[in-house]
């Protein structure tokens, strides 16, 4: 056979290939429909449709729930906590949990592509952050099950009832897995409301908790919008509202449920500084401030979106920043290689494009990676912005999207002030070789998760949540269980 | 990269001017955080390479490869037959690159030089007591000349460990000097045997060291110590040579040695080098790989890309 001449080297940059993971095994189905009481049913509210956010495409019709359909599966879960699930032993719990966990390792592939259509994110991600942590998280909650004497909330800890959840679209099946474990673990029942305009996966874990034999009503997923969330947290049968989202809804939720004796955890906006001090191992300190800002095309509530870098090392890092992002590769989100995907919504791009506006009027430096974006779908190049101010609306606002502000500091005391000079508190990043100011950062910053030399690392052990306007309660590690135990 | 002010150019002989300004130099270098490097290395590691962006990086490598033999029972006849590999790794495919080096010890160097005239094939020769380093500087010296007279054009040396890990470094510069004196034209490549240096922070002064010093290459290991070369390794080393590049203007190579067997191992290297250092260093004239077995596993892989269908090491001529 003769060699192709084609791609022969030295002619030419070597680019790679499109290595595309195939959209097929995502076991796609046209309709999907709201889950109650152990069955899927017909919802009795309009029907939404869900779009790949890359290409346009409609993936498929889902049916919604409305008031009725709220107050049935309210009611399943009600009788499902009262006849089952909040008496039967530890143990018991337990191995359902660790049989759904399976399961999600099992069809982790499937999901993972489920997710990337649905939502937008790359498939690195699904695949090796998402997924994972969806099965450790069930895995964790699994264990806690029958130990809750140990807790440290007393002997005997009782659950709530029944837990109103509602969340958002940007990380999915592991916000629901970050509602349902801690939930079911401790002995309650459920009924969640995945996003509108993500809800594939919520309903193909349905199909695992189905799969599991999990007793009717203790799992119900609600497809819906905006309504179907306001009727739930407001439901007199939910004893437990979680919410994950943006603070303005947040609030909403928090002033609707003022005076009733529902429980309220809430998970909402952040706006956070990765601090790098000018020991910092800077190699990393670029990837970490990439991985913070960027990670899920900045769709994340703790995003590192301001960096507060000292000046002696500000042109430095910026200008290794530069170099990193321009070979971050955004495109098609099922290829492999790509680093970010689709924004999630028009809606959602709007919004990023109409900050990214104020950034530039407000007199700030625009930066934006040169890198190729695809066609159509909805795609933003990674951008930022240097000689950011704190009055800057780009400095102060959550974009969710992703955009990077640039501040500098001259003294650590004034990093500090910067870091907490915002609404919010949900996350911080450090990075210095030096410990003492790591010890001392931590203390001083007012942030819920602070990371020493990393960013975005999360763990079912550690527990998340915020100060201020970011929120209020714990999820994850045994912090995360108060919030579903009468204590 | 040193922190220099952005209005004060980096000067490498101001920083290598006596004892105490290089190992402030050294000293001033940023720290490497162990496990943000060896996330970034597996993450990139991730990348998936297919169809003809495969095949072009099977071909890159083969010309990337110091075929190596570094046995104490090599002989002229076994020098002889890894020449012939190296001028036509796949007899039966013309369209196959030669290979960019075979490196030997130097009482071999002759032998390749004859076997490889007219080929374009260097010959490399690992010299300096490789692979303890341990003997004195005249003798160092006189094995490299005697490998550059033989006809190396590339001088495959080893840093004094002993001397780095105890601090010494004007020592190890001094050497790195003084076998560069030696080397004439002949290419050097400064081993910084990095399974011995204990910590990534060692690793990127010991490459400071020697780009400073005047090494035209910085390589990984010997391969007679474990571990060789690995990935996050390679990425300090990478990213030595892109600061390098930064602040003078001149482009040093990378070689990593040891442990690099398979296709899939040298496309992850090749990754690491285009979205670390950048483009520029993906030729041989800027990265090599030194390795003995990989060159099987390139050229089986290659016939894999182009005949639709794995044959196996009966195939290809092995060495």
């Amino acid at each position: 056979m003769a060699d192709t001449a084609e791609n022969a080297p030295g002619t030419g940059a070597w680019d790679y290939d499109p290595a595309p993971e195939r959209a097929e095994l995502a076991n796609l189905r046209a309709h999907y429909r709201p889950f109650i009481d152990g069955a899927f049913v017909d919802g009795t509210g309009e029907p939404l449709k869900t779009s790949n956010p890359a290409t346009g495409e409609t993936l498929a019709e889902v049916g919604t729930a409305a008031d009725a359909d709220v107050g049935t599966a309210v009611t399943a879960a009600r009788a499902a906590f009262e006849r089952t699930w909040s008496t039967m032993p530890g143990t018991e719990r337990a191995k359902y949990l660790f049989r759904i966990a399976r399961l999600i390792q099992e069809r982790s592939r499937e999901l993972a592509v489920l997710e990337t259509l649905d939502n937008g994110k790359p498939i690195k991600e699904s695949r090796d952050a998402d997924l994972p942590a969806v099965a450790a998280h069930f895995f964790h909650h699994a264990g806690w099950a029958d130990k809750l004497d140990y807790a440290g909330f007393g002997p005997l800890p009782r659950p709530l009832g029944v837990a109103g959840q509602v969340i958002p679209w940007n990380f999915p099946l592991l916000m629901l897995a970050w509602k349902i474990a801690p939930a079911l673990a401790t002995g309650n029942t459920v009924v969640l409301k995945p996003a509108e305009t993500t809800p594939l996966t919520a309903l193909a874990f349905a199909e695992i908790c189905q799969q599991a034999q999990l007793p009717p009503g203790v799992v119900n997923i609600l497809p819906g919008g905006g309504d179907t969330g306001s009727t739930l947290v407001a439901h007199p049968g939910v004893d437990k509202v979680a919410f994950t989202g943006s603070t303005e809804v947040g609030k909403l939720i928090q002033s609707r449920l003022a005076g009733t004796p529902t429980k309220l955890t809430l998970e909402l906006g952040g706006k956070a500084a990765n601090i790098v001090f000018d020991d910092a191992p800077l190699d990393q300190a670029v990837e970490g401030i990439v991985n913070g800002v960027f990670f899920n095309q900045g769709h994340v509530c703790c995003a590192g979106s301001r960096l507060l870098v000292q000046e002696s090392v500000a042109e430095a890092v910026l200008e290794r920043l530069r170099g990193r992002i321009t070979t971050l590769r955004v495109g098609d989100p099922l290829d492999k290689n790509t680093d970010l995907g689709a924004i999630n919504s028009p809606e959602q791009l709007a919004k990023i494009r109409e900050l990214v506006a104020s950034g530039e009027s407000e007199g700030a430096q625009r930066w934006t990676s040169p890198c190729a974006l695809p066609d159509k779908g909805l795609f933003f190049a990674p951008t930022v912005f240097s000689g950011v101010h704190q009055s800057m609306r780009i400095a102060r606002e959550e974009v969710f999207g992703p955009v990077l502000s640039v501040l500098t500091f001259r003294t650590p005391e004034e990093a500090v002030r910067k870091a907490n000079n915002t609404p919010y508190g949900l996350s911080a990043g450090i990075w210095t070789e030096k410990g003492s100011r790591i010890l001392w950062a931590a203390e001083q910053v007012r942030a819920g998760v602070v990371w020493a030399n990393t960013f975005n690392r999360f763990d079912p052990t550690a527990s998340f949540g915020g100060y201020k306007e970011s929120g209020f309660g714990r999820e994850g590690g045994r912090a995360g269980l108060e919030a579903y135990l009468d204590v | 990269m040193p922190h220099t002010a952005a209005d004060v150019p980096f000067d490498p002989e101001d920083a290598t001017r006596d004892e105490a300004r290089l190992r402030r130099f050294l000293h001033g270098l940023p720290g490497v955080d162990r496990v943000g490097l060896e996330q970034r290395a597996a993450d990139l590691a991730t990348r998936s390479i297919k169809k003809s962006a495969k095949l072009r990086a099977i071909d890159t490598a083969i010309g990337m490869v110091d075929l190596t033999t570094l046995e104490g029972a090599d002989t002229a006849g076994t020098v002889h037959a890894l020449c012939a590999r190296a001028r036509r790794p796949d007899p039966d495919r013309p369209g196959v690159p030669p290979v960019a080096a075979v490196c030997v010890y130097p009482d071999l160097a002759g032998t390749a030089a004859t076997a490889l005239s007219g080929s374009g094939v260097a010959v490399a020769s690992v010299a300096t007591a490789f692979p303890s380093g341990r003997s004195s500087r005249e003798v160092k010296l006189a094995e490299v000349g005697m490998a550059v007279a033989a006809g190396a054009a590339e001088i495959d040396m080893v840093i004094d460990r002993g001397a780095f890990l105890s601090g010494r470094y004007g020592d190890v510069a001094d050497e790195i000097v003084a076998v560069k004196q030696a080397c004439g034209s002949a290419h050097l490549k400064v081993i910084l045997e990095t399974g011995e240096l204990a910590t990534y922070d060692n690793i990127r002064r010991a490459s400071w060291l020697a780009l400073l010093s005047g090494a035209d290459f910085v390589k990984t290991s010997t391969g007679k110590v474990s571990p060789a070369a690995t990935l996050p390794v390679t990425h300090v080393l990478l990213q030595a040579v892109r600061d390098w590049q930064a602040v003078t203007g001149v482009a040093r190579g990378v070689k990593p040695a040891g442990g690099i067997r398979t296709t899939k191992d040298a496309i992850r290297y090749l990754v690491a080098v285009r979205e670390v250092a950048g483009e520029r260093w993906l030729t041989p004239a800027l990265f090599r790989f030194g390795a003995s077995s990989l060159l099987d596993d390139l050229l089986m892989q290659r016939r894999t890309q182009l005949d639709g269908h794995y044959s196996g090491p009966d195939y290809i001529a092995v060495s």
